[in-house]
């Protein structure tokens, strides 16, 4: 069960990742300029997810992981996305 | 039956147990912010207006000053991986290095910033923030204590990277085992990612 | 070092305890739990015996309102957060998983004993709150704001003590989830794993995924009393329900986090006892899982009258009557697993078939709770402290001394007094039934919860109750006493005298130091009779 292969990533992808995610960054904040009323913080927020996603994919080695792990966080995000949405149930229809 | 003379050290190395349990440990920081996270959205639904006016007071600059740094440093701590499992110990010290202090730099943008801010007499519980509107209130008080409780866990991750850095020095972090390295490099993505969502909920929504 | 000594001979120290508190053996950490969970039982207990007595007769008996109040506080912080959480997963988790699943010991030894060590900071932590400044705290176990910061009493030191005990729990769950992962012995399946560590791999999830929700809450408690942040004050904007559901996220879970393993020890203890399979293996699991995932949704079923949103009653009561489906499935699994057994009637036995009853009252007088119209009437009576005794003692309670008689040979390698234990049994049940029982009438005809004093007509049911308690410590004593002088004297037991088939009953008992001289190969499900 040790001695797994295990995957290395070249140092080269990081520094793409990394542009992509400074480039993410500010469009994030060029965004805010424009006025898109309510929608500006669903923008930021899906553009920050854009954004883990990438960091958990790669700085995180989800991508190259045990296929577990994958299913996990998807599960966390899921779920704590659930409480979220349960616990506005009570704040929308107050 | 074989005679195994085995003493109860627990010198078994588990490269992905640990990693599993690194994992977890994230998934429990995650959910701890979790909260925190709830606790802004209702905030902020409940007081659209304020937060909106209250987030145009937050300096733009250093908070992408600060996402870029974490960036950055986060890019660092992963190619230090790599560098070490190719065993360029070399490398892998200059990119770790380069993390602790790009933390550092981090710390020192947060210390004025919150430095700013407190001069301007907005600081928990004091007379001028009483005086603002509730949401203006709420809105500061998770400023500061996810921001807070941010900066803790980059004083954390900078102590568990130098940790892992002294292990690299003797060797006993090294290219067959360096789970360890991988692990605080885990942590300080995390720490990452809640920067990540922090920075455009208090700053951006404008 | 030689293979055949248990593990209580194997000695690092020449100090006896160090050897105790240093040790990184999971069955040194199980029994530590053990005696610390003991410890506070028993001033939990005295606590709960106070209270009772208050209430043997209308207005002041032998307390003032206010320390009736830091009274049943206390009572509750010392249950839930020392005892009951850790409880069932911490003494023989620890102690039985890693023998269930056949490996060494835990993923993570120096973790274990961290964990406990992080258990006695909080737990002294918690305890300060009672010696410090300005009073014990009043304000229930939940420390609901507003109350919890504007109230004089010393709140802090409850607070942070249950916020330490948060993490003991978390890294509890960490190990275990780890260790079921990586450890289990070659050929165990995940479908070849006996009940019990399934259930602990579902707590430990949970423990996980909630743990940090109430941590984070309860930092936003101290950061409201010592810096005036405003979170949950509705003078700064706040709002009091958010704490309500923030910290009910964590604490509703955290009821599953302590009937799991009860249920895990009862699906253990009904095969062995019936020499039979379990019926509905998979049924089992799945439910053990469903309740784990379903139940992390119901959390506001303790605020139906809180001020929330029609919608969200609705959705919540919805949600909580899911969570009886699969419940009943595991009641429905033991009663057919007993089907056509040869039935072995033995102390444990007697412990799950109380398990069964008081867990079934508890879990359908849950139901009424749950209903959004009956709940109004009962909300914050004697009737809900009747249904979480029938559910946390009544099931928690009974299943934790079962899995004590159960369990006893192996940890102790001595048998326990039969006959003594079937009269510690008969006196706790009876007593129990007299203490809750007129608690669900009380409740019903509106008498409310922490108050030190009731109206006239309530006195009979009071008196009832309170002379149950004084049987039911008496059962308690007579429990404790009899394993307490048997653990010492009892007559020497085998491997397995109960003829289980679940790989901890191939080991000695007690077990030697690495449990097994070879790690065992797993062809069989863990209950092939």
């Amino acid at each position: 069960m040790e001695n797994e292969k295990h995957h290395i990533v070249p140092i080269k992808t990081y520094v793409y990742i990394l542009i992509g995610l400074i480039a993410l960054t500010f469009i994030s904040i060029g965004v805010t300029h424009i006025e898109l009323g309510e929608f500006t913080t669903a923008g930021a927020l899906i553009l920050a997810s854009l954004k883990s996603w990438l960091v958990l994919s790669y700085f995180m080695h989800l991508k190259f992981d045990n296929v577990i792990l994958r299913i996990f966080v998807a599960l966390i995000v899921l779920v704590f996305a659930a409480v979220v949405a349960i616990t506005f149930m009570d704040y929308m229809y107050r | 039956m074989e005679k195994v003379t085995t003493t109860h050290e627990h010198d078994h190395y588990d490269h992905e147990g640990s990693k599993l349990g690194m994992w977890l440990f994230i998934f429990t920081e995650l959910l701890l912010f979790g909260g925190l996270f709830i606790t802004y959205a209702v905030y902020k639904y409940l007081n659209p207006e304020a937060f909106h006016m209250a987030a145009e007071e937050l300096n733009v600059g250093v908070g992408a000053i600060n996402t870029v740094i974490l960036l950055i440093s986060s890019a660092t701590i992963a190619m230090s991986i790599t560098a070490l499992q190719q065993n360029n110990i070399r490398l892998t010290k200059v990119m770790l290095e380069i993390t602790m202090m790009l933390a550092i730099t981090f710390l020192i943008n947060k210390y004025f910033e919150w430095g700013a801010k407190i001069s301007h007499g907005i600081y928990p519980g004091s007379d001028h923030l009483m005086e603002m509107s509730r949401g203006e209130i709420l809105f500061y008080g998770l400023y500061f204590f996810m921001t807070g409780l941010h900066a803790l866990h980059i004083i954390v991750g900078v102590a568990f990277i130098a940790v892992v850095y002294s292990k690299i020095l003797k060797r006993k972090v090294n290219a067959e085992r360096y789970v360890l390295l991988e692990n605080s490099g885990l942590y300080w993505h995390l720490v990452d990612i809640v920067w990540i969502f922090l920075f455009p909920l208090f700053y951006l929504i404008t | 070092m030689n293979q055949e000594v248990s593990f209580y001979e194997v000695k690092k120290y020449k100090t006896g305890i160090l050897n105790w508190i240093l040790s990184t053996d999971h069955k040194r950490i199980g029994l530590l739990y053990l005696y610390s969970i003991l410890a506070f039982f028993i001033v939990g207990v005295c606590l709960g015996l106070a209270m009772k007595l208050e209430l043997i007769a209308p207005g002041k008996t032998i307390m003032e309102a206010q320390t009736y109040n830091a009274v049943f506080t206390f009572h509750g912080i010392i249950m839930i957060f020392l005892i009951i959480i850790p409880g069932l997963p911490a003494v023989f988790g620890n102690f039985l998983l890693p023998i269930m699943i056949g490996a060494k010991d835990v993923a993570f030894p120096k973790l274990n004993l961290l964990s406990w060590w992080i258990y006695v900071l909080g737990a002294v932590v918690a305890l300060m709150s009672q010696f410090m400044g300005d009073g014990p705290p009043d304000t229930g176990w939940t420390f609901y704001a507003p109350y919890s910061f504007k109230t004089s009493t010393t709140m802090l030191p409850a607070i942070i003590g249950a916020f330490i005990l948060g993490f003991s729990s978390i890294l509890t769950g960490l190990n275990f989830i780890v260790t079921i992962h990586r450890m289990r012995a070659p050929g165990m399946t995940w479908l070849k794993m006996p009940l019990f560590p399934w259930s602990l791999y579902a707590t430990g999830w949970i423990q996980l995924l909630s743990t940090p929700i109430v941590g984070i809450t309860l930092l936003m408690v101290v950061a409201e009393r010592t810096m005036n942040i405003g979170f949950f004050d509705p003078a700064l904007g706040g709002d009091p329900v958010l704490y309500q559901h923030l910290f009910w996220i964590y604490s509703h879970p955290a009821v599953y986090i302590m009937i799991l393993p009860a249920m895990g020890t009862i699906s253990e203890i009904i095969p062995t006892f019936s020499q039979k399979t379990i019926f509905g293996y998979k049924a089992v699991v799945a439910s053990t899982l469903l309740i784990a995932f379903v139940g992390y949704f119901v959390w506001g079923h303790h605020m139906y009258t809180a001020g929330m949103s029609d919608t969200a009653v609705w959705l919540f009561s919805l949600m909580t009557f899911l969570v009886a489906i699969p419940s009943a499935v595991k009641v429905f699994n033991w009663i057919a697993t007993m089907y056509k057994g040869s039935i072995n009637l033995k102390v444990p036995l007697y412990w799950a078939l109380g398990f069964l009853f008081l867990f079934m009252v508890g879990g359908l007088t849950g139901l009424v709770l749950g209903a959004v119209a009956t709940d109004v009437q009962v909300h914050d009576t004697a009737f809900v402290v009747a249904h979480f005794h029938f559910v946390m003692f009544g099931g928690v309670g009974t299943a934790f001394f079962g899995a004590m008689h159960y369990w006893f040979p192996k940890m102790y390698g001595k048998m326990y007094d039969e006959s003594w234990a079937k009269v510690g049994f008969y006196t706790f049940i009876v007593g129990f039934l007299l203490l809750y029982m007129p608690m669900f009438w009380l409740g019903m005809y509106g008498m409310p919860r922490r108050y030190y004093d009731y109206l006239e007509q309530f006195h009979g049911g009071n008196i009832i109750s309170s002379f149950g308690a004084l049987v039911l410590v008496a059962g308690l004593a007579i429990i404790i006493i009899n394993l307490v002088t048997s653990a010492r004297k009892g007559k020497k037991a085998e491997k397995d005298p109960w003829h289980g088939k679940t790989l901890e009953w191939q080991v000695d008992s007690p077990p030697t130091l690495e449990n097994f001289d070879t790690i065992p190969v797993v062809e069989k499900g863990p209950y092939e009779y």
